[in-house]
């Protein structure tokens, strides 16, 4: 049986141990966000957040991850209520196809979250893992620097749950 | 201004005397090494920062001597003891060169190095013992091919200061010249083993390896190997026909038979726990039947050299690190799993590499070698 805590929520499994986590995450937990591009650790389309560290979900095996708690861009907001990082790409209508976005977003999110300031420097480093083939990183930069200026009051860390 | 080009690649100017996203050979890169951290100079030619005043003569005294310009004695962190092997001839060529390039005014932060050796005096002392000044002359039994070899190898290339074990006091150890040697936490494997089972290198794999960086039949080059084969690339194929001409012929006799497995040895349930990680977080690539391994002429984990080594430092560190994106000159990448896994993990899958990509007897106390490594990089 594999343990996984998923957005503050405590998941038993019966996958095998050698299941990639966004397997885990989109075949047996329904959180669709995550996505696979390329399985390979190139794209960051499926990347989440493991223990506060942005990291590929394709290359993650579910038996690497013990007590670390992982998060998706499902535990950011919803559709009526998005989070602030989410409202931000919204605003700056950052997503062409959309596909990376989900990766993007949870890596900008671990950016913010050690540095709510980033310079731009900063936020183009930070994000190189991640690629978007639409070509729209002038916007998604736009999106994580309105984000970082916006009140942090809606873009709580999620309580751990249970 | 070519042949200085190609000097200032050979010798690895760039590598050093440039900062992480910083402009070329403006210096502030931070090195580590065992007596604190020294940062490179600048050697544009701006003349407050650089080296702008420098005369050809003030050049080459640094070049040959390890004196700088005022007559402070420099670190040999600068491989001057290498340098000075170097023709008068390529010394001005690489002045002149340099002397061309943009200047930036940029100070390098100041050593934070530990007493007594922040006293730069004390490196007469180390120099006396350690600099053999002036070329060598050339060897009439060899012909020209294998002594330019020797000069870009023991000269301006100075590839034993990475692939020579070092001393307490910093020195390359002369009667190991070429065992290899530890730098910024990698293993540079040893030289003079080259035609060593259980894979031998070949002269057209060396120099395939040299020119781009990976070779099909031994792996990637990663950490402080990659830049010198990117530098490598920009030269002219003679010059490393040469250099692997030169190393190929400094392989000591086989000392030993090859090492059997000793499967008694072996810590199997860690081996079990490696091939689960395996097939999740390597197999897309690294599995036998992946694109990568079935395009390209990508090199298997049965031949890498990493998994093959006496320790477990490199594959660990190719696990930790990975190699990052090289940006326009992509030849290889592999992401970093620092912090995917943990100690147990890396070591879990480096005896699982171990046990089933080779013929050698496991490596002892991988999770610690892992741990240390770990902490070594956390400090650069």
């Amino acid at each position: 049986m594999i343990h996984l805590t998923v957005n503050g929520t405590d998941h038993a499994l019966d996958i095998d141990p050698a299941t990639p986590l966004l397997y885990a995450l989109r075949d047996h937990l329904g959180l669709n966000g995550a996505k696979f591009g390329c399985g390979m650790g190139q794209c960051g389309a499926c990347t989440v957040i493991v223990d506060n560290q942005p990291t590929f979900s394709c290359l993650t095996p579910v038996a690497a991850l013990g007590q670390r708690a992982v998060r998706t861009i499902e535990s950011l907001g919803t559709t009526d209520k998005p989070g602030r990082l989410q409202q931000a790409f919204i605003d700056q209508q950052a997503a062409q196809c959309g596909y990376c976005i989900a990766g993007m977003i949870m890596r900008a999110q671990s950016l913010l979250e050690s540095n709510p300031h980033p310079t731009d420097a900063e936020i183009l480093q930070h994000m190189e893992p991640n690629l978007c083939r639409c070509g729209t990183h002038m916007r998604i930069l736009a999106a994580i620097r309105a984000a970082s200026h916006a009140p942090t009051t809606s873009q709580a860390k999620p309580e751990r749950k249970s | 201004m070519r042949h200085g080009a190609r000097v200032v690649a050979l010798g690895d100017c760039a590598v050093c005397h440039t900062a992480k996203g910083g402009k070329p050979y403006a210096g502030g890169l931070a090195l580590a090494t065992p007596f604190g951290t020294i940062y490179t100079t600048n050697i544009t030619p701006d003349p407050d920062t650089g080296i702008g005043t420098w005369s050809l003569e003030a050049f080459t005294r640094a070049m040959r001597r390890g004196i700088s310009r005022d007559g402070h004695q420099l670190y040999p962190a600068f491989p001057y003891v290498h340098y000075t092997r170097m023709s008068d001839n390529d010394i001005a060529a690489a002045y002149a060169f340099l002397m061309e390039r943009d200047p930036v005014s940029a100070k390098a932060p100041d050593n934070a190095l530990i007493f007594p050796l922040n006293f730069r005096p004390l490196v007469a002392f180390w120099n006396v013992l350690f600099l053999r000044e002036g070329p060598e002359a050339p060897d009439v039994s060899r012909d020209a091919t294998w002594n330019r070899g020797r000069e870009l190898v023991n000269g301006l290339g100075h590839c034993a200061a990475c692939h020579t074990p070092l001393n307490p006091i910093g020195g390359e150890q002369w009667n190991k010249a070429f065992h290899g040697g530890v730098v910024d936490g990698w293993e540079a494997p040893p030289l003079n083993a080259l035609a060593s089972p259980p894979n031998p290198w070949t002269k057209p794999q060396l120099m395939a390896y040299l020119r781009t960086g990976i070779s099909s039949h031994h792996g990637a080059a990663a950490g402080p190997m990659l830049p010198v084969t990117q530098e490598l690339g920009t030269v002219p194929q003679e010059d490393v026909d040469a250099i692997a001409t030169y190393l190929l012929s400094l392989q000591k006799p086989q000392a030993r038979d090859l090492a059997q497995s000793d499967p008694a040895g072996a810590d199997k349930a860690s081996i079990q726990r490696g091939a689960v990680l395996f097939s999740a977080a390597c197999a897309a690539c690294h599995g036998d039947k992946s694109p990568m391994q079935s395009l390209g002429e990508r090199p298997s984990l049965a031949t890498s050299t990493a998994v093959h080594a006496a320790t477990p430092r490199n594959t660990v560190q190719m696990m930790l690190e990975g190699v990052p994106w090289q940006g326009e000159q992509a030849l290889h990448y592999m992401p970093p799993f620092a912090h995917t896994l943990n100690d147990r993990q890396v070591a879990d899958i480096a005896n699982y590499l171990r046990a089933t990509y080779t013929n050698q007897p496991p490596w002892k106390d991988v999770v610690q070698a892992a741990a240390d490594i770990r902490k070594g990089d956390q400090s650069r």
